[in-house]
């Protein structure tokens, strides 16, 4: 009785992911007024070769997204909290984990390494862009995940799941030493590497029969 | 939810689209900037906010400084050329295996695919004291704290430390000075060309700096001359973790026959000294000679002599020999490539 009355009284509402699309919700307001403010002070001023703006595009899972964007603010960074794509998970923040690994024009990437500036204009896929976006079929590479259940915490899922559809694309057909060593860029606190590569196989497997 | 401690401090940005805009941004802002091509080594300094650079010149969208030119017989590889494109280029494949084969050992796959030529020879020391941020000789302090008798100094040198005891953690500078590549290197004065074997510098000559780029000065591409192009190549790097690590000892080589022996050959060793060390006294010393046990025990031997271990690092020395061994006389494990 005790328990079930101390979950009743628990605010479902506030679960973390809320929290966050709240935050964001409210960076976006405070920083659109922001750059209007900056484009009427700003506007007509010589500016140095080079130099960049907020306010940026980036083409993610195959959207243009306006958005204002630090020169000091990472990938990562941008894809969790300013577009609440928290699918991209930040491990390490230090390129040795790969927890980060998103594609940039196709090819795998620690997202966590890299400004957000720099992939202005290029094609960034995330494990949100993965399944088919009218069907909701997941990527091949995702159904190996489910019917291997290939991973234990699966914090680092979504990377080792990118890391793969990037290498798949150089090397449809690999085999289990080759599929190991395109995705060694990504660890496992689990240590569930032998499950990881069974499931990633399966998924090469699945994308082969379309 | 990753703790948020490494949020860099603000800085001014700059995309240059051209290297002429590049090399006037640097001149305008000379050691206030700081360089960003791939990023891998830059992202800790500005994470741990050990380095505050007020300008950032970022030179991912220079498109002349990316991709493999051939160069009569020879290459021309921009800078800023990633090092997967490097090893998936068939001139790279079939003209310097070597420099194919060390850029595959780099770090993790993710990184190759980010990580640039340029940036993987010119990135700072990986002594973990100096980018822990303690102030040491090499960032402008007056002690080395991986020289002292507790200190941890398991990678570090065993070869012409002076007073800083760091190492060159590049594997693809080691085959380059192999190659004996040239370095291009702009600035608001023009341009100049560098050997890659004088493009390291030591900390006897300058101990803030791993190479020759001053403040204002841009590398644009490396020149590899067709002097060794399809050459006996051997390339090896010894490492904790077979990803991520920097080489404990790495070794590049480049053998032309003559007949049954060994016609020339250029040696370097990698992550023994402050820069990569070009053993020319084997080199020498074998030239005319058999490719077997013999000579590959006198040329192991001849490779270590002058070392001076500190505490942690004597493995080094055994691992430094047999590694110079196996690239004159090949190993079961490693097999020549030509």
């Amino acid at each position: 009785m005790e328990d079930n009355k101390m979950s009743e009284e628990t605010p479902q509402s506030a679960s973390r992911r809320n929290f966050i699309k709240g935050v964001i919700a409210a960076g976006a307001v405070a920083s659109s007024s922001a750059y209007l403010f900056r484009s009427t002070t700003l506007h007509g001023q010589p500016s140095a070769a080079g130099a960049v703006e907020r306010l940026i595009t980036l083409n993610v899972n195959g959207q243009d997204r306006r958005i204002d964007v630090m020169p000091q603010d990472t990938l990562a960074m941008t894809l969790r909290y300013k577009l609440g794509l928290t699918g991209t998970k930040l491990g390490c923040d230090r390129a040795e984990c790969g927890a980060c690994t998103v594609l940039v024009d196709d090819v795998p990437r620690y997202s966590c390494s890299v400004l957000a500036h720099t992939v202005r204009g290029r094609k960034i896929t995330t494990i949100e862009g993965l399944a088919d976006a009218t069907t909701g079929k997941l990527h091949p590479v995702q159904q190996g995940v489910i019917d291997e259940q290939g991973f234990q915490c699966a914090f680092c899922m979504p990377g080792f799941v990118m890391a793969t559809v990037g290498y798949l694309k150089t090397n449809p057909n690999p085999t289990r030493q080759e599929l190991a060593h395109g995705i060694s860029g990504n660890l496992c606190r689990c240590q569930d590497y032998d499950k990881i590569l069974t499931a990633m196989m399966r998924g090469a497997d699945n994308a082969r029969k379309g | 939810m990753a703790v948020i401690r490494d949020v860099i401090a603000a800085f001014e940005l700059f995309q240059p689209a051209t290297v002429d805009d590049a090399v006037r941004l640097l001149d305008q802002h000379g050691a206030d900037a700081l360089v960003l091509a791939g990023g891998l080594d830059s992202m800790d300094w500005l994470k741990d906010r050990l380095k505050r650079p007020r300008y950032v010149v970022d030179l991912s969208q220079i498109k002349e400084l990316r991709g493999v030119r051939d160069v009569v017989g020879g290459l021309e590889i921009g800078a800023m050329t990633p090092l997967t494109e490097v090893v998936r280029h068939p001139l790279v494949k079939d003209r310097f295996g070597l420099l194919m084969q060390a850029a595959e050992l780099v770090a993790s796959p993710q990184i190759r695919n980010q990580g640039t030529i340029g940036g993987n020879v010119s990135q700072d020391t990986r002594c973990w004291y100096y980018r822990g941020g303690w102030n040491c000789y090499r960032a402008g302090g007056n002690t080395c704290y991986a020289d002292t008798p507790t200190a941890i100094n398991r990678e570090h040198a065993i070869f012409d430390a002076d007073r800083c005891v760091a190492v060159s953690p590049s594997d693809t500078a080691p085959a380059l000075v192999a190659l004996d590549a040239q370095m291009i290197i702009r600035n608001s004065r023009g341009e100049r060309v560098v050997p890659a074997e004088e493009y390291f510098v030591g900390p006897g000559i300058d101990i803030t700096r791993m190479n020759t780029l001053r403040p204002g000065d841009l590398l644009t591409a490396i020149r590899i001359p067709a002097t060794w192009a399809g050459a006996q190549f051997y390339f090896e790097k010894v490492r904790d973790r077979q990803v991520w690590d920097f080489p404990l000892v790495n070794i590049a080589s480049a053998i032309k026959p003559d007949g049954g022996n060994i016609g020339s050959m250029r040696l370097v060793v990698g992550a023994v000294s402050c820069v990569p060390r070009r053993l020319k006294d084997v080199e020498t010393a074998v030239a005319g000679k058999p490719r077997n046990e013999e000579t590959a025990k006198m040329a192991g031997e001849m490779a270590i002599q002058g070392a001076q271990p500190l505490r942690y690092n004597g493995y080094k020395l055994p691992l430094m020999r047999n590694l110079v061994k196996r690239a004159i006389r090949g190993s079961e494990g490693g097999s020549w490539t030509s």
